[in-house]
């Protein structure tokens, strides 16, 4: 079953172009890593989908649900609000800096919008939150506020926080680039255990090993396009683009 | 001595009440102003931008007074000295505090809000529950220097005619050829803002549980 239908989406900031037709879709239970060189707008299309931005062009389908289409004439419609809040539960969001909330303990940042936005009861979401956390090997900081855990733990609360809204796909924005290399590892392991798990995942990364490992699918982006897409296989091994050979070899020096 | 000293807490009373009423009548209004500040409505943004500038570019003196006469010069209406300071104050003072909370929302992260819009929280409650408790963590500190000199400045009541603290030692000082009921009201007002700052202090502890 596709869960997410991208057709030729496009977005512009001012008169820069970044991404310029953008169409692809996902499986139920695959795993999508997005490579490309910086500035290629591997992130900008992730927020798109998760309606951090909005599209110029094209159309946007999660779980046969539209989140936007364009007209013959080019405009852009969106959904009615219901609708995009919907899309917006289904799409979880795991972000380069955490973006935690610091004024609140690790529990609450993964209570409050469950409470909140699901209406979960609080003993409810309290459970989800501590089953959550001790899959994160978290399970002892509860407590514990964002400022007093290492980036890797913080990163780990963050996945926690969107895995407890039973998101249908989970996007991760490039979530290592903000680590260093010991901690990129626990991050990268959790990652990996929810893949074998079968979540659904989008994966916007600069971690070429990582990306061959966990995918089933791996798209490289270079100025607003998708240059080349495959299996790591094909993508990793023999890769077709010459600019999909430039990119790779600079990581291999 | 002692029917000084009564007067004089009658003085504190009357400064004190100016001094909550404008704070629980500016403080709200403040981050109401705030908000029209950085309104895109280009209309409400400059409309609030001016009065800021006029509020923060004129003497409070000067606007108790014209808050207290205008009305009866132009249409001849009087009313109470006493609503006439609490207005004046509250205006002049949710200028100062709608600066500060500007300072504050601007300082927060977007990735708060982008964290927020992605875990589906609606605009009301990412304010009121993400955004609004962290920004007064960051404001305390300009937030209490504003309070202090609210407590001072409440002394300027007397430019239309309400006995406050001030008014009463100045009275006192005059029917006793002595100064030292102004000295007096000096040390009433030192006390009243050490409880201010220790106050500040204590809330700032509290909030310290995370930075």
């Amino acid at each position: 079953m596709e869960m997410i239908k991208v057709r030729d989406v496009k977005k512009e900031f001012g008169e820069l172009g970044v991404l310029k037709g953008i169409s692809f879709s996902l499986h139920e239970g695959e795993v999508l890593s997005i490579i490309g060189p910086s500035g290629s707008g591997k992130s900008t299309l992730l927020r798109c989908l998760t309606q951090l931005e909005r599209i110029d062009g094209g159309s946007i389908e999660v779980c046969d649900d539209v989140m936007a289409t364009t007209d013959d004439e080019g405009n852009v419609r969106y959904s009615d609000p219901k609708t995009l809040q919907t899309i917006r539960l289904k799409l979880g969001l795991v972000f380069q800096s955490f973006n935690l909330f610091p004024h609140m303990s690790v529990l609450r940042n993964i209570v409050e919008a469950q409470t909140h936005v699901l209406k979960r009861s609080k003993e409810e979401a309290t459970e989800v939150a501590r089953t959550l956390l001790a899959k994160m090997g978290l399970g002892e900081k509860e407590k514990v506020y964002p400022c007093h855990l290492s980036g890797g733990q913080q990163q780990r609360v963050s996945i926690a926080r969107a895995l407890a809204l039973n998101p249908t796909v989970l996007c991760f924005d490039e979530p290592t680039s903000a680590l260093d290399p010991e901690l990129t590892q626990e991050i990268l392991k959790v990652i990996k255990e929810l893949a074998r798990e079968k979540m659904t995942m989008i994966v916007v990364t600069h971690e070429m090993n990582f990306a061959r490992d966990i995918s089933d699918r791996v798209i490289f982006m270079d100025d607003g396009l998708i240059v080349e897409e495959g299996s790591p296989q094909e993508l990793f091994v023999n890769p077709k683009n010459e600019r999909t050979k430039r990119f790779l070899q600079r990581y291999e020096q | 001595m002692s029917n000084l000293l009564s007067l004089m807490l009658q003085g504190t009373y009357t400064s004190l009440k100016i001094f909550f009423l404008t704070l629980i009548f500016s403080l709200p209004l403040g981050l109401l102003v705030a908000k029209g500040r950085m309104s895109k409505n280009r209309f409400i943004s400059t409309t609030v931008n001016v009065y800021i500038m006029i509020m923060r570019g004129t003497p409070l003196i000067l606007q108790l007074i014209f808050v207290y006469f205008a009305p009866y010069y132009l249409f001849g209406a009087s009313y109470d000295r006493f609503t006439a300071v609490i207005v004046g104050f509250v205006i002049n003072y949710a200028a100062y505090f709608a600066e500060i909370y500007r300072g504050g929302i601007q300082s927060i992260e977007v990735g708060q809000y982008e964290a927020a819009h992605v875990l589906g929280f609606s605009k009301l409650h990412t304010f009121t529950h993400i955004v609004f408790p962290q920004v007064i963590k960051r404001i305390l500190p300009s937030l209490g220097n504003e309070v202090i000199t609210l407590i001072k400045d409440t002394a300027l009541a007397q430019t239309i005619g309400v006995a406050e603290l001030f008014r009463v030692a100045q009275n006192a000082a005059a029917r006793q050829f002595s100064t030292t009921p102004i000295f007096i009201a000096g040390v009433f007002y030192f006390v009243m803002n050490a409880i201010v700052s220790r106050s500040f202090d204590h809330i700032e502890k509290k909030l310290d549980y995370y930075h």
